[in-house]
């Protein structure tokens, strides 16, 4: 700072959601600032935005050498001013990008604080597929916008120490050196604090470190686990295809396997096989279609259906993953319960397709197995009793090929797979889009059947597809809409746009 | 008991002569009304005054001791009525509410108050909710000010003035027959800051020396022909006695300046703010030396002529700095000038807008303006725009990058949250019974009209969700559905929804959510709160009281989390034939105050060994689909989407983190939906029992040799 300047408050800004200890930073920064000789203030509007909502704090700090003896006390702000702003604390990476659309973020003053983890919005999490910001534009903006970035996963690294992210974000407040106190300082407005004092000290220890750029060693990846001698051949098969498809031709073939057996495998790629030979002829080199067609191949070949998730459910790996994910520590036993809702008809789909069909077809014991299947079950896989339940599901893998659903499973996609090579010849981007088309098709119960609705409608207007100016275009669009909403609302309007090109252009 | 503590802050109260207070704004005020000799303080809670009456609440003990008698009001009228004890009787007192809401509330007895006068200091204490992060519509208390003939005090944002406002307004009450109404915005309530403090003052004349000798003046008493009188006494008696006490007094403060053919009008309030534009303008220092003289308003009705009229006289122009429309402040300073045939131009919202916040961004620029139009000679150097330009660019830049990429981010149903379920269910019976008319009321209920849910077509306030329906009161083919809280139950739904339903024969369902605390405000008791509380009478049922005023079809869910049984009662409730209002009392408590009174008491039992069960939900991975139904039936914060671990998908895949509480709706909604296999329950054990060991034992043994089965199959392909 210049000493000749007047004096000017120091101002941060914390912008955090509710919840987070936002408040906690800014009273840490009001006892650290009081204990090194300045005056500070703090205010905030927490409101209804405590209940989760973005919410932000105000800090301004004033060194008290500056007041002159027996002189009025600085008049102290009570919002940030853009342009006036020399710290930003951001716990999240929207709320980063908040701070940077407020203008609070400006490239001659501010250094910007940001964590890079993500807490989802509400609109990203409810969307019918990907409906995720994009984290880089976020984190590039942040860049452009500051001074100086100082970003890390602080949430991570909070995590990592048992703490909560305030105390990783005072670490890296420290760690800027955009404050003129000492670490110890902050260590002691901590150790005041008196509450969860060794945990905020590791974790402030880390935003620290991340502040001055030291990078948390990650753990490397396991190699992957060479393919036993019955799968080589199959791998070599898909180690013949070009990347991109080839990573997702060996990630089916283990998939299939594990769903099924080895034959199943075979059937996978044998049913690839002439759609590389049309990728080949039509696509240009580029593998998009092949690619594409594999991974949706795989997904459809390795329906969920009650076998599998019976499977899924039993396996120790699973079990293992459970205790993890709910860090579980040694000593404490934990029980799983399983939330189950089988109906009719997915009881007819396990059975044998002649059985399944005269089963839905049936007067009473249709009626019978659904008061049965009326409402859901908990089974507790824990125990003796319902990992049996679940096992014995499990074992009925080997009849899965003469069950119900895999008739009509193994006959959907032959149709899908027909579309797709047939469309190929005229129009490989559009057969494309068809392949990834089948994406719509997925999940359980209501949401495999409106998933199915919409696919079959898509595909019913394909020959009105292809008189628009961009068939591949107008397919994607056609499936974005179909995934905006439960009602298919998005989807109604988007058929109704459909625009056949003018006879004159032809 | 409320949601945050305040025993700490409470040890604050007992400082005396000599000693610093440390804390926030509206903790200052408390201490300032035991220094003042209060006698009496009641209120209704809300933001931002929440945390004077949760202080208030654990000062009790102190406050008893001092003589001080404390209410949570019913309702904001209660608290403006409570002070008519101040009526003929020499006590001080205070109540307190947000605002406007709660004046809206409290204005019939506010204007009964004011009509008659007071003998004894009336302060009434306003948390202005108005701005940024404001939950309220979007008004000025100034207006309740000025019809009812109500002081109103706009202190400087900081301790020591609010402190002093609080004082000098009890003398300003006294000194002229009227209540005054001491304004603190919100960024003000929440203001931390010091000031030097005094002893506490017992009340020289008490409540029980008013109770034993009852005294009534019949001149005060708002019932013709004295209400004619009072009208013509407020403007010849009460008027001048209050000037001349703010005037005496010095309430409103003159700040000298070297610009001195120019000036700044502004309300108390907005004092730090308009510094720092004037700072960013290179008009004043840090320590508010300004360039420009200022006249502030500490005192914001009413206008103290003389005082305008020497500020102003000699003036060129004079800039109002005033927030909020109608523009009240300019209108009158015209008035007096004009009357006073001073030619001094007045400048406010043709620089500064009508509507909106006065943060510091909006009155840097409309400084500008004003010294842009009177002595632009006075401008701030600016620095070239080689220099200037590239920076805007870059922020303009930055912005724009993630404009599209930031999501708003509206207040959402806490964590386990049991009113989700109540709106789960609804959208559940929207699936088979079509959609209805819903009227929203207020409190965390609210946040319904958001996604995922989306339900809710209007709230017309606290309390009012059933009388909000009213109209829609005929034979049709649906019913409406209206929504209220315990809160508003008992703050006036009762009569206005509940009571207003039955005698006007209506048919609609009404969804009463009793959570056992009046949780969107911080978790204040209620009558029906569950808990016991020491001061308070708790434990009324809502089911009584609605049964009380007439109601015959009322059914009383005790689990809100089972959502199969909120989705039939809600469709029995909306297809009965059964006549007359039907209501839900739909019962599960506070999540978030569950958690702060259960977590500590079950680290303890940790900590002393004992067994405790903790639940939580999760999602396998594996077998999620990505299509998050599950998400859009619940939108609980822990309950979120993760990338897929699936190299063959590319939606992100739903995630269970670890603050999920295990409240069950998780379970409850893929059962009740027939969604998907994905959730478990996890229950852990700490400090497992023998039988719970012995049992995992044998379960090891059995499950381990059919996983060793399974492993071996795995492993053979």
């Amino acid at each position: 700072m210049n000493p000749s300047a007047p004096p000017r408050p120091i101002t941060i800004a914390i912008l955090a959601m509710g919840g987070e200890g936002g408040g906690v930073l800014a009273d840490w920064l009001v006892d650290l600032a009081e204990h090194s000789g300045y005056i500070a203030q703090t205010t905030s509007v927490p409101g209804v935005a405590q209940r989760t909502g973005a919410t932000n704090y105000y800090v301004e700090l004033f060194p008290k050498s500056g007041s002159r003896a027996n002189a009025p006390m600085p008049v102290l702000g009570l919002t940030p001013v853009p342009g006036d702003v020399d710290i930003v604390i951001a716990s999240e990476l929207m709320e980063g990008g908040r701070a940077v659309q407020r203008g609070l973020v400006t490239p001659d003053k501010t250094t910007f604080i940001v964590s890079t983890n993500r807490v989802y919005a509400m609109t990203e999490k409810i969307a019918l597929a990907d409906g995720r910001a994009d984290s880089t534009a976020l984190l590039e903006g942040c860049r452009t916008a500051a001074k100086r970035l100082i970003a890390a996963d602080m949430a991570q690294l909070a995590e990592a120490t048992g703490s909560v992210i305030s105390a990783a974000l005072f670490g890296a407040l420290a760690g800027s050196k955009a404050l003129p106190m000492q670490r110890t300082a902050f260590e002691a407005a901590i150790h005041r604090g008196g509450v969860g004092v060794k945990a905020s000290i590791a974790a402030f220890g880390a935003g620290f470190a991340a502040a001055e750029g030291e990078i948390a060693p990650t753990k490397a990846a396991a190699p992957p686990a060479a393919p036993s001698s019955a799968l080589s051949p199959l791998m070599a098969e898909a180690d013949a295809y070009a990347e991109p498809a080839r990573g997702i031709i060996r990630v089916g073939i283990e998939r299939l396997v594990d769903y099924q057996d080895i034959a199943y495998a075979r059937d996978y790629l044998a049913r690839l096989k002439p759609i590389a030979e049309t990728d080949k002829k039509y696509g240009g080199g580029s593998g998009h279609l092949l690619a594409e067609t594999a991974r949706e191949l795989a997904l459809g070949m390795a329906y969920e259906d009650t076998v599998r998730v019976a499977e899924l459910k039993i396996r120790p790996s699973r079990f293992e993953r459970v205790r993890h994910e709910v860090q579980a520590a040694d000593g404490q036993i934990v029980e799983i319960a399983e939330f189950l809702h089988p109906r009719v008809e997915e009881i007819a789909d396990t059975l044998p397709a002649s059985l399944g069909r005269r089963l839905l077809n049936s007067g009473f014991p249709r009626r019978l197995v659904e008061r049965f299947t009326k409402s859901g079950r908990v089974v507790k896989t824990s125990t003796i009793r319902g990992f049996l339940l679940l096992y014995a599901i499990a074992a009925l893998k080997p009849t899965r090929r003469r069950s119900l659903r895999f008739a009509h499973e193994q006959k959907f996609l032959s149709e899908w797979l027909r579309t797709v090579a047939t469309t190929a010849a005229s129009d490989i981007a559009l057969a494309t889009e068809i392949a990834t088309t089948r994406t719509l098709v997925k999940g359980y119960s209501d949401t495999h059947e409106r998933g199915r609705a919409r696919y079959d409608t898509l595909m019913q207007m394909l020959p009105q597809i292809m008189t628009t100016a961009d068939p591949a275009a107008t397919l994607a669009g056609l499936r974005k809409a179909a995934l905006a909403d439960d009602t298919g609302t998005a989807l109604a309007a988007a058929i109704k746009d459909v625009r056949a090109l003018p006879q004159a252009a032809e | 008991m409320a949601e945050r503590s305040f025993k700490e802050e409470v040890e604050k109260l007992k400082l005396g002569d000599g000693a610093e207070f440390h804390g926030e704004g509206i903790l200052a005020v408390t201490k300032a009304l035991l220094q003042s000799g209060v006698s009496y303080v009641a209120g209704y809670q809300g933001a931002p005054i929440s945390h004077l009456m949760d202080v208030l609440a654990d000062a009790n003990e102190i406050l008893e001791g001092l003589g001080v008698h404390f209410e949570n009001s019913a309702s904001e009228a209660t608290a403006a009525a409570t002070l008519a004890a101040s009526v003929n009787y020499p006590l001080r007192g205070a109540v307190t509410f947000k605002s406007t809401v709660g004046t809206n509330v409290a204005s019939d007895a506010l204007a009964n108050l004011a009509s008659g006068g007071v003998t004894g200091g009336a302060l009434v204490i306003i948390g202005e909710d108005y701005g940024e992060g404001s939950s309220i519509m979007q008004e000025r208390v100034h207006a309740f000010a000025m019809k009812s003939q109500m002081w109103l005090l706009d202190p400087r944002p900081n301790l020591p003035s609010i402190v002093r406002a609080v004082e000098s307004g009890f003398e300003l009450s006294e000194a002229s027959n009227t209540p005054v109404m001491l304004m603190l915005r919100i960024r003000a309530c929440h203001v931390y800051g010091r000031f030097a403090t005094k002893d506490n003052k017992r009340p020289v004349f008490g409540l029980k020396d008013a109770l034993e000798n009852p005294r009534r003046d019949l001149s005060r008493i708002a019932m013709p022909p004295m209400t004619y009188i009072h009208e013509k006494d407020k403007w010849e008696k009460r008027w001048p006695a209050a000037v001349k006490y703010i005037e005496n007094n010095r309430i409103n403060e003159f700040f000298d300046g070297e610009a001195d053919d120019i000036g700044i009008v502004v309300q108390g309030g907005l004092y730090n703010s308009t510094l720092r534009a004037l700072l960013l303008n290179g008009l004043a220092d840090a320590f508010g030396e300004s360039k420009i003289p200022l006249y502030v308003m500490n005192v914001t009705y009413p206008l103290v002529d003389k005082e305008l009229i020497r500020f102003c006289a000699g003036k060129k122009a004079v800039l109002v700095v005033e927030e909020g429309h109608p523009d009240y402040l300019e209108q009158a300073i015209n008035t007096i000038l004009r009357r006073a045939d001073i030619q001094t131009r007045i400048h406010g919202k043709d620089v500064l807008p009508m509507a909106g916040e006065y943060t510091g961004a909006v009155l840097r620029e409309g400084l500008r303006q004003f010294i842009e139009k009177t002595r632009p000679d006075l401008r701030a150097p600016a620095p070239p725009a080689s220099e200037v330009a590239p920076a805007h660019q870059q922020t303009a830049g930055a912005a724009n990058a993630v404009n599209e990429q930031v999501h708003g981010r509206p207040p959402s149903f806490c964590t386990g949250c049991p009113e989700r379920p109540i709106f789960a269910a609804m959208k559940l019976v929207e699936r088979e019974l079509g959609p209805h008319h819903v009227s929203a009321d207020i409190g965390c209920h609210l946040f319904s009209i958001f996604p995922p849910f989306n339900v809710g077509a209007t709230t017309m306030g606290y309390g009012l969700g059933a009388a909000g329906a009213s109209a829609l009161n005929i034979k049709a083919g649906k019913r409406a559905i209206s929504m209220m809280g315990d809160g508003g139950f008992w703050h006036n739904g009762l009569t206005s929804g509940v009571g207003n339903a039955v005698f006007n024969k209506s048919d609609n369902v009404l969804i009463i959510v009793d959570n056992g605390y009046s949780a969107a405000t911080g978790g204040q008791d209620i009558p029906s709160s569950g808990a016991f509380n020491a001061i308070r009478s708790t434990k009324h049922p809502i089911e009584q009281a609605v049964r009380g005023v007439g109601v015959q079809w009322v059914k009383t869910l005790t689990r809100t989390y089972d959502v199969a049984a909120m989705r039939d009662t809600l469709r029995e409730a909306l297809t009965t034939t059964e006549s007359g209002p039907k209501v839900i009392v739909a019962q599960s408590e506070c999540m978030l105050n569950k958690q702060r009174r259960i977590k500590p008491l079950m680290r303890k039992a940790v900590e002393r060994g004992e067994r405790v069960v903790r639940e939580r939900f999760g999602v396998d991975a594996d077998t999620c689909t990505g299509d998050h139904s599950c998400i859009r039936l619940s939108g609980c914060p822990s309950l979120t989407i993760a990338p897929n671990p699936d190299p063959l998908r590319r939606e992100p895949v739903t995630k269970v983190i670890n603050s999920c509480v295990g409240c069950g709706l998780c379970g409850e909604v893929s059962h009740a939906a027939v969604l998907c296999p994905s959730f478990y329950r996890a229950s852990i054990v700490t400090n497992p029992s023998g039988w719970d060991r012995f049992k995992a034992r044998l379960r090891a043994a059995v499950i381990g040799f059919l996983q060793r089965r399974i492993e071996r199959k795995l492993q053979a392909v």
